[in-house]
């Protein structure tokens, strides 16, 4: 077992450095959401004004909930884009190779998705404190926060990592990302589900990522809410147990097919 | 000079657009990225942010209407900013090597890059169109889609020169985020989200300065009331200076290149 989680942290290990030393990985995943953060903020500011927009200090409270699950989104297809390139490349052919569990290949790419939900999860914290948000419930607020991120980067990283293992290929993987963008536009990210247009107003209050946006959000409008903390458990689970399951069945999959 | 040259010109320029129209009939995919993304974001921000007309202040109560310009001219900044990707391609191969050894003039090979994105920027623009009368948006009348047509087909060239410029600069088609991010900046730095007096913060003062702002105006009009001189110029105006500096560096770039 502990040999197991000595690979796992080795893998692990491996994609972080990867990721961190790849400015490419990186920059996407930062520069393109605070820089909407930042334009939505000023664009959309005055939403705060309307009627059945929930009570926020600013928009900018409001929207940063948003902004990082767009980055744990991001996070979650770059470790899909850089297991397909460890397929490609063959790097993963040799792990298979090694006497390790197959799961440590996924899990410590996975890892790599995790580092960098909590790299984002700081930025955007740093960002929201440096431009006058609150966070009203303080630093246990804050540390929520950070895990809720984490695990959701973990939990996209499992469906990039499954998308990776089916295809194989990074550029399909790469394709990927307008979905992303659907996924946000279809959730509470950017605006309050009772306040978007139908039919993403009804599409919103049964999709994950509302639920897990929510649930970061909690901490900074309110005090917490059990409410919205068991929903967005239940969406990081919800996502995490999906992308398990497909990689799992993408990843017998290659090994069957060689 | 005499009229063979010219003619010769616009031979190769025709020839340049030519060879960008064939790379879209044998690879039809090469046109999805550039009509998808702006027509997720034009299809996502009319369902996210529709409920801001109710706010006072703003011009219409059809935010289809009001944000379907920005999504135009997004759409021209990202075909014009694939034109900047693609000569990065050309470098990275060697084909532009021989672009550049051919007797074309630099002029020539600048004009056939910029007017095939200016050419392609059509495409982008006319399934968004159609999408957003599908959707609701309101028919902007002829002149009016003359107007944001004309108006897209100028943003791709503006793109193209800027794309263009930092291709030649880089060599490498790893510049390609900046080719699209920094033209996608600049059309969102403007009134693309809310009218003026409802923008806050930073983006209400950048909004004000930034010439793209005027652009987006004189595309809008025809979609959300009548289209008048005073409204078009300042956004010709804007689109002739970026052109004119834009162009400057592109073209110092191509005689720049040594083949």
């Amino acid at each position: 077992m502990r040999q197991q989680a000595r690979v796992v942290v080795a893998l692990g290990r491996r994609s972080v450095l990867q990721t961190f030393r790849r400015p490419q990985l990186l920059a996407p995943l930062i520069i393109f959401p605070t820089l909407l953060l930042a334009i939505q903020t000023g664009g959309a500011g005055s939403a705060v004004d309307l009627p059945g927009f929930p009570p926020v200090d600013n928009f900018l409270s409001f929207m940063l909930a948003g902004a990082m699950i767009q980055s744990t989104l991001l996070a979650g297809n770059a470790a899909g884009i850089a297991l397909a390139v460890d397929i490609e490349m063959g790097f993963t052919d040799r792990l298979l190779a090694a006497p390790i569990p197959r799961y440590a290949i996924v899990l410590g790419r996975l890892a790599g998705a995790a580092a960098l939900g909590t790299f984002t999860a700081l930025w955007f914290l740093a960002i929201g404190l440096i431009f006058g948000v609150h966070i009203a419930e303080g630093i246990p607020g804050v540390l929520v926060m950070i895990a809720i991120v984490t695990a959701s980067a973990l939990a996209f990283g499992s469906i990039g990592a499954a998308i990776a293992l089916r295809s194989g290929s990074a550029s399909v993987v790469q394709g990927m990302f307008p979905l992303v963008f659907v996924i946000l536009f279809l959730s509470s990210a950017f605006f309050p589900q009772n306040l978007l247009l139908e039919p993403a107003s009804t599409i919103a209050e049964y999709n994950p990522a509302s639920f897990i946006v929510d649930a970061v959000r909690d901490p900074v409008i309110s005090t917490f809410s059990d409410d919205d903390m068991w929903k967005g458990a239940a969406g990081i689970v919800l996502v995490g147990a999906l992308g398990s399951i497909l990689s799992a069945r993408a990843l017998k999959r290659r090994l069957r097919m060689g | 000079m005499s009229a063979v040259p010219i003619s010769h010109d616009a031979q190769t320029i025709w020839a340049m657009m030519r060879r960008s129209a064939n790379e879209l009939i044998r690879v039809p995919g090469a046109a999805i990225p550039g009509v998808l993304a702006p027509t997720i974001f034009f299809l996502g921000l009319t369902s996210a942010f529709s409920a801001l007309t109710g706010l006072r202040g703003f011009d219409t109560e059809s935010y289809q209407s009001f944000i379907i310009p920005v999504s135009m001219l997004q759409g021209a900044g990202f075909t014009g900013a694939a034109a900047g990707v693609n000569l990065a391609r050309d470098i990275e191969i060697g084909l532009f090597d021989r672009f550049l050894a051919s007797p074309a003039p630099r002029w020539v090979l600048l004009a056939g890059v910029v007017f095939s994105a200016s050419v392609r920027s059509l495409i982008p623009a006319t399934v968004l169109l159609v999408v957003a009368l599908a959707i609701g948006a309101h028919f902007p009348g002829i002149l009016g889609l003359l107007l944001a047509i004309f108006l897209v087909m100028w943003m791709a060239i503006v793109a193209a020169c800027w794309g263009v410029t930092l291709a030649l600069r880089f060599k490498t088609q790893a510049a390609a985020p900046l080719m699209q991010a920094v033209m996608l900046a600049l059309i969102l730095c403007t009134t693309a989200y809310a009218p003026q007096e409802l923008l806050t913060g930073w983006l209400y003062t950048v909004a004000e300065i930034n010439p793209i702002t005027q652009v987006v105006e004189a595309a809008r009009q025809g979609f959300i009331g009548d289209v008048t001189w005073a409204g078009t110029w300042p956004g010709i105006v804007a689109l002739a200076g970026f052109t004119l500096v834009l162009g400057f560096f592109a073209l110092r770039g191509m005689r720049r290149t040594a083949y």
